[in-house]
């Protein structure tokens, strides 16, 4: 019998934890059932909700590109009760996944454009994601950079990724700490993601910006985009209410007319000024 | 399906109750018990309360249950082994003398549930449910159904609607396939009329405003002070939205016991500060006023984008609990002047 209860979660086996950061960690998920992963599809920007039976669910993006297959990849910080039950799970345990829900990064529509991606802490992987399916079809785009700013230099995930980034031709990396959360061995840039935004100054001309950070890097990236010559439907972000149910019935996510987790989690700037102010 | 017109003796109501409690379905209709009146489960018509105005809660939980398992599951040491429920075994249920509010309300529900991504669940409880109204023959000063595009012998959301003309006679109006199942299978206890006026029959509920002038009114009260000033009483308690029969916001919480558990969803509240809180600490809704202007905003404003329905059905019952006495009548027409 074909389960069309929309709350029954695929099963998916831990196959590889990564510590990325002090209590940061990623998961490499890979479908129990043969089935499941076959007719599993995803595009960039998307979610799901995760969950450890006995403690409930969690939302986060798939951190992975829908253009690594064979598996998907979540990233998340030990914060609440399911991510710390999360955290003490390991290699060969089992998970609970629905999804893929939500909208996504238009990157047909970004084609023969620069990309430059601003991110900050913890929000560099719904961003990997775009990211990594962006170079993964890297003749369609032009100059593709990547800044991307954290607390620490502890506190940058994906340092592996970053150095990958860092080496290849085709990308130009700036990445930055904050002030004081420098190391003696940092050879990268120091200072708040707007500061060091208005430092590199990237042209806007034929450029979709995608930023995603904290709410308090958000507030100051745009209006400094906005100097830089960027336009409402040229800026991109994701959202992230809490959310339950993950398809706009429990409500939580609700903003105006819209449901995060249905009509986003992926908004322009435009759009994001049509809405009332409750992310 | 175009309404048939039939009576229906209060004799014949009570052998109808009789015989389809017998048939194996669930009859739930209005019950007093220690001086309060609730949907109950009943199985002859001796028990119910024709005489109340309104239930306190809504007849939302025969299909949206304050609590509902969605799934359990069972953990060995290699494996975890999730079961879906098992949507067959809900039963069929009639839902008796819902008033025409009630029976209006599982409109917008149905919209919530069952636009996009149809919740299984909750359909298969709707499919199930039958829902036979009585129209009001009174009201009290917090009806305000008309308002909001009602009325005291509306018959939309009802399967088949009974409106009392004489102390022994209902005037029975069929009103969909479910109903006509019902009519179909107990067509000797009906007997032929012609349409019958039901307004001498009915209370009145003055019309005080319109539920499109609240929709209109909202495009520009975002940020008005109008929130603070409303919503000043506001305890936060969330009453207003478990008795409310359009409300479906829910939560989803696992209950482990042991090696095995449930995961259920159970009813949540946007009057609730807990209801939007990042688990960063930061909440999109900090304030109560923010919470109260969601809930009109969310049924007047978002709703009728979303779902083409408005969210309330102008049952009253918000303000029926509310223990800070706010009067959702008062402050929806306090917006339509403003």
């Amino acid at each position: 019998m074909e389960n069309k209860n929309i709350y029954v979660p695929y099963k998916m086996k831990i196959e590889k934890v990564t510590e990325e950061a002090p209590f940061v960690k990623t998961f490499r998920l890979k479908f129990m059932n043969d089935e499941d992963a076959e007719k599993f599809d995803f595009r960039t920007g998307q979610f799901g909700e995760y969950s450890v039976y006995g403690e409930g669910e969690s939302t986060f993006c798939i951190a992975s590109a829908p253009t690594r297959k064979g598996y998907i990849e979540c990233t998340f910080r030990e914060a609440g009760r399911v991510t710390k039950a999360l955290a003490n799970l390991g290699e060969g345990d089992i998970i609970g996944f629905r999804g893929p829900y939500g909208n996504i990064f238009p990157i047909d529509e970004w084609k023969g454009k620069n990309l430059l991606f601003i991110a900050g802490g913890i929000a560099l992987p719904p961003m990997r994601s775009v990211i990594w399916n962006c170079l993964d079809l890297r003749e369609n785009f032009k100059d593709v950079t990547i800044l991307y700013g954290a607390r620490s230099v502890a506190d940058l995930v994906y340092k592996h990724e970053l150095k990958e980034w860092e080496e290849r031709p085709d990308v130009n990396l700036f990445t930055t700490v904050d002030p004081g959360g420098e190391t003696p061995e940092w050879d990268g840039k120091v200072g708040f993601v707007p500061t060091v935004l208005s430092e590199i100054a990237p042209s806007s001309e034929n450029t979709i910006a995608i930023v995603c950070g904290p709410p308090i890097m958000i507030k100051y990236t745009f209006p400094v985009l906005e100097k830089l010559g960027f336009t409402d439907e040229n800026i991109f972000t994701t959202l992230e209410n809490r959310m339950k149910c993950g398809f706009g019935k429990c409500g939580r996510c609700n903003v105006g007319k819209v449901f995060v987790c249905k009509d986003g989690p992926v908004f322009t700037l435009k759009q994001m000024k049509e809405l009332p102010a409750e992310y | 399906m175009e309404i048939v017109n039939k009576l229906l003796d209060k004799s014949a109501l009570s052998a109808l109750i009789e015989r389809l409690s017998k048939s194996g379905k669930e009859v739930y209709a209005p019950v007093k018990e220690n001086g309060i009146t609730d949907f109950a489960k009943i199985d002859t018509i001796d028990t119910i309360d024709f005489d109340c105005i309104t239930t306190i809660q809504s007849a939302k939980s025969l299909v949206f249950p304050r609590v509902e398992n969605i799934l359990s599951y069972k953990k060995t040491s290699e494996d975890i082994v999730v079961k879906n429920v098992d949507i067959t075994a809900f039963p069929e249920v009639v839902a008796l003398g819902t008033r025409p509010c009630d029976a209006a309300g599982f409109i917008p529900l149905d919209a919530i549930f069952c636009t996009d991504n149809a919740d299984e669940i909750f359909n298969a409880r709707l499919k199930k449910l039958t829902i036979i109204s009585i129209s009001c023959k009174k009201a009290d000063e917090y009806c305000f159904c008309t308002s909001v595009n009602g009325n005291p012998g509306n018959t939309a959301g009802s399967d088949i609607l009974l409106t009392e003309i004489s102390d022994s006679t209902y005037f029975a109006e069929i009103v969909s396939e479910k109903g006509k199942a019902i009519f179909d299978a107990n067509t000797d206890l009906f007997k032929e009329t012609a349409a019958i006026d039901k307004t001498p029959h009915l209370a009145e509920v003055k019309q005080e405003f319109t539920a499109e002038a609240i929709n209109e009114k909202l495009n520009t009260l975002f940020e008005s002070d109008i929130w603070d000033k409303q919503s000043m009483r506001c305890v936060g308690c969330g009453a207003c939205a478990y008795v409310c029969p359009a409300c479906g916001c829910f939560d989803i919480q696992d209950e482990n016991k042991g090696n095995k558990g449930i995961r259920h969803r159970c009813w949540d509240s946007c009057g609730f500060g807990l209801f939007t809180l990042h688990t960063s600490g930061h909440n999109p809704r900090e304030k109560q006023s923010q919470r109260w202007r969601q809930r009109i905003f969310h049924k007047f404003s978002y709703q009728p984008v979303q779902q083409k329905q408005f969210g309330c059905v102008g049952c009253g019952r918000c303000s029926r609990a509310c223990p800070a006495d706010m009067n959702i009548a008062e402050h929806l027409k306090e917006i339509a002047v403003n």
